[in-house]
């Protein structure tokens, strides 16, 4: 694989035109504010209120590089930056025709073409938005640490469109690797395709399907068959809400208190997604399923969810923490400290797992509605560790956004009326109020 | 025998850009790139600058030995093909040696054109498609001697400013009404044909060459309408036609250049075309033709390179929009797609001649379909995008034309940022 690159992000919805990054731009480049000078030009639609920006988007296969006749403009693959050499540029204005982006632009003042140079790393108009419209993106170091490694999951899955599951499944081994026994219970995991199809198995690792109710007993048994011989293997459950919280938290809950060593991921898309969604124990309040439905009387699921994550603190274990795929970086060094913690006892990490079939959003708003989960507060991000005896958050969202603006994305809770969602609100504080206890 | 799986005739834009899309794609396959050219890839859009001085002659390279090496790239110079046999898979050097291939890319470019003019083959002229040719003429130029420039197109103009520049005393010869016919109305092509007059250089439209001399040191070119032009030194810039004689007795079809699908594939199994050489769908036209840029080139070698080597996520070649970019004299021009309202376009213009600028977008329904100007603030690419992308602008229209530099980046940053 090729390597990843930090980029600016930009987020249209957060801009208000104030302008600061163009003045902040041409002072790192030219030591003035001369806005004739700045990389970085936002764009005004006044009528509509909305702004847009042009910039180098650094790209990866540059069209300004690939059109320019003097070999001018190269792009640096140890940074990522795609740079201009003055010297050789004969002003021929080419790179200005193949940039999408606007991202190259004559200087009137300088008689040349001027771009982004990332400003060696730490863009000038990213620290002066004041609103965070502009931002650092860093997920690429994702990507060169862990690109290279082998993707343990065949090509084809047959997992709904939008899955999370695929994605989390494939980073998920990508980062634990092949010394792994993954057990895979009836669920959305096995049901894409880890178990395979036609006596063959979807993982290229080994990989098995017990039954609902004794994934974290058969691990335990796999484990300890493994110690005995002589071999240090991974045991990896990844499991559903279902599979976990309620058919099989018996076995579970049992290799937990007796400190079993393994890595159990809990898969949480809140329901029996597989199966023509029903309810489980971990399908929030209010949530519209095929068993909690909507109608005069019933308004959605009575009951809040049972609170996994807390619980298995609660059982000692040595390693807990909550995930989301929207947010891969803190993912991949939470699987990180999930290894090690299961060499000596049990590491359990919960992942939200957003769900567009059975949930009723668009398959394209997975990542969205994970991100907004966090925003929210509703999926708060933190992790336990035994040694520390405490939690810590390591997504800290200071200023949440209301629960709506997570709840309105979503099918399954359209039904909600403003009592409801006030709940929902109330309901998300205290949960919030109640972990910061345990900070 | 050479066996490559992968061969590239030619060097430029659309060869490296093929190059380039099958490395990525597969990054052991043998992979031989010939060129005729003695030296290290260059774009014939450099030697313009290479007249003016702007760019130093051993600094135009594209490509490095080294990069070519790290890309595994058996590199072939001064490698001229002189024969194409589909069915053994095989093509013919000059030397006699031949190159046994899998894929073939035809991405040979293209070859000035000569004017029918009685005598030029017999008199001393230049043309500037190669290094060499840039070379030669720079060392042709003679403070306060004389020149002519047959053609009033990008090259021709590039020619007759660097060589008035120099010091000389330069006439145009064009036959068609106004300079730069294939990218400016007429309006514009009458504020770049002031700005050569300014400077200097004279402009002879609606003018043919039927006839030259040699005489007493200097050419003398007869006009068709009788009257008589003498200079040291004549440039023939009357267009390119695609280099296609190496084609002869193969089964590949050629029109005017070489016919290719959306995939640049010829009629033949196994070969490709790209670049100057190749004749493919336009995008506002349905017959296919010929479109000599370098952007073209770039785009239909990336297409070639993602086709040869399988690539998925190729996308087919929506068609060939006219652009460019051009400077003179201080002033800044581009062109994209339709200069000239067809029945049904609306035009909107911006005119302000003490800044000598210039403006123009036309467009048909709510869609932009072409955009040029001079001195204008506009993003060309970003003007490029709307137009083959068909951005509807519906409401949106009135906005846009009133500021279309500010509509046109939020327009960007919504739809495909």
């Amino acid at each position: 694989m090729g390597t990843g690159y930090n980029t600016i992000a930009f987020y249209q919805d957060k801009c208000d035109g104030c302008g600061d990054c163009v003045p902040a731009c041409s002072k790192h480049h030219t030591g003035a504010t001369d806005p004739a000078h700045s990389r970085i030009k936002v764009a005004k639609d006044a009528e509509q209120q909305s702004f847009g920006i042009a910039l180098c988007r650094q790209c990866g296969q540059p069209q300004c590089v690939m059109n320019c006749p003097s070999g001018a403009l190269s792009k640096d693959l140890s940074t990522g930056i795609v740079k201009w050499d003055k010297d050789k540029c004969v002003n021929c204005q080419l790179c200005t025709l193949a940039c999408p982006y606007g991202g190259v632009t004559y200087n009137g003042k300088t008689d040349q073409v001027m771009k982004c140079n990332f400003c060696d790393g730490d863009p000038a108009c990213v620290k002066a938005c004041p609103r965070g419209a502009l931002e650092l993106k860093q997920v690429a170091s994702i990507f060169n640490a862990w690109g290279d490694l082998e993707d343990l999951v065949v090509p084809g899955l047959s997992a709904c469109l939008g899955c999370n599951s695929e994605m989390l499944l494939r980073h998920t081994l990508r980062r634990i690797g092949s010394n792994v026994v993954v057990a895979t219970p009836p669920g959305c995991i096995a049901g894409v395709g880890s178990v395979g199809f036609n006596a063959k198995t979807g993982l290229k690792t080994p990989v098995f399907h017990p039954l609902l109710t004794n994934t974290a007993a058969m691990l335990a048994g796999a484990r300890r068959y493994y110690k005995r011989i002589g071999r240090d293997v991974t045991m990896l459950a990844m499991a559903g809400d279902g599979g976990t919280a309620d058919v099989g938290f018996q076995s579970l809950s049992g290799a937990a208190e007796r400190g079993e060593q393994m890595i159990y991921i809990c898969v949480d898309n809140e329901g029996y997604m597989n199966t023509g969604v029903q309810r489980s124990s971990t399908t929030p309040y209010g949530a519209w399923t095929s068993t909690t439905p909507v109608g005069s009387v019933l308004r959605g699921k009575t009951r809040d969810a049972k609170p996994m994550p807390l619980l298995m603190v609660m059982h000692n274990c040595e390693y807990v923490a909550t995930a989301s795929t929207a947010f891969m970086e803190d993912y991949y060094g939470k699987l990180g400290k999930a290894i090690e913690a299961a060499k000596k006892g049990m590491a359990y990490i919960h992942v939200f797992s957003p769900c567009p079939t059975g949930w009723r959003f668009p398959t394209g708003k997975l990542i969205e509605v994970a991100k907004k989960a966090v925003q929210t507060n509703i999926v708060p991000l933190w992790e336990y560790e035994y040694k520390e005896g405490r939690i810590r958050f390591t997504h800290p969202v200071d200023n949440p956004l209301p629960v709506q603006a997570y709840l309105s994305l979503i099918g399954k809770y359209k039904h909600l009326d403003d009592k409801q969602i006030a709940f929902i609100q109330e309901q998300t504080n205290r949960k919030i109020g109640v972990l910061k206890n345990f900070v | 025998m050479h066996h490559t799986k992968y061969l590239i005739i030619g060097s430029s834009h659309a060869g490296l850009a093929a190059l380039d899309a099958i490395r990525l794609q597969d990054k052991e396959g043998s992979l031989t790139l010939v060129t005729q050219e003695s030296c290290l890839p260059y774009s014939p859009t450099i030697l313009p600058y290479v007249l003016s001085g702007q760019a130093q002659p051993d600094k135009v390279f594209l490509r490095d030995q080294q990069s070519l090496d790290g890309l595994s790239v058996a590199f072939k110079p001064g490698a001229k093909v002189v024969a194409v046999d589909e069915k053994s898979r095989q093509v013919t050097l000059q030397s006699g040696e031949k190159i046994e291939y899998e894929k073939l890319l035809l991405a040979t470019g293209a070859a000035p054109k000569r004017p029918p003019v009685e005598g030029l083959e017999a008199v001393p002229h230049h043309v500037l498609r190669t290094l060499e040719d840039a070379l030669n003429l720079r060392s042709g130029i003679r403070k306060d001697g004389t020149a002519v420039v047959l053609g009033a197109g990008l090259i021709g103009l590039h020619a007759a400013e660097n060589l008035a520049k120099g010091g000389m005393k330069v006439v145009v010869v064009e036959a068609l009404s106004q300079v730069l016919p294939g990218y400016f109305d007429e309006e514009a092509s009458r504020m770049i044909h002031r700005a050569f007059s300014d400077n200097g250089v004279k402009i002879l439209l609606n003018e043919k060459v039927s006839r030259a001399r040699r005489t007493e040191g200097n050419t003398t070119l007869t006009l068709a309408t009788g009257e008589s032009l003498s200079a040291g030194l004549l440039v023939v810039a009357a267009g390119v036609q695609p280099r296609v004689e190496v084609l002869e007795g193969s089964g590949v079809e050629v029109d005017q250049g070489i016919l290719v699908d959306e995939r640049m594939r010829t009629n033949v199994s196994g070969i490709w075309a790209a670049g100057d050489v190749a004749q493919a769908r336009g995008f506002f036209e349905s017959s296919k033709i010929l479109n000599a840029t370098l952007p073209n080139a770039v785009e239909q070698g990336r297409i070639a390179g993602m086709d040869m080597v399988d690539d998925p996520a190729l996308k087919e070649y929506p068609g060939a929009v006219g652009m460019n970019t051009y400077k003179f004299f201080g002033h800044r021009a581009f062109s994209v797609g339709m200069i000239r309202a067809e029945e049904g376009c609306e035009v909107e213009k911006l005119v302000v001649p003490e800044s000598f600028k210039y403006q123009k977008l036309v467009f048909k329904e709510d869609q932009l379909v072409g955009a040029s100007g001079i001195n204008s603030d506009l993003d060309p690419g970003i003007m490029v995008q709307l137009i083959r992308r068909k951005a509807y602008l519906g409401d949106m229209k009135a906005r846009f034309c009133a500021s279309p530099v500010d509509i046109s980046r939020v327009m960007m940053t919504s739809i495909w940022r």
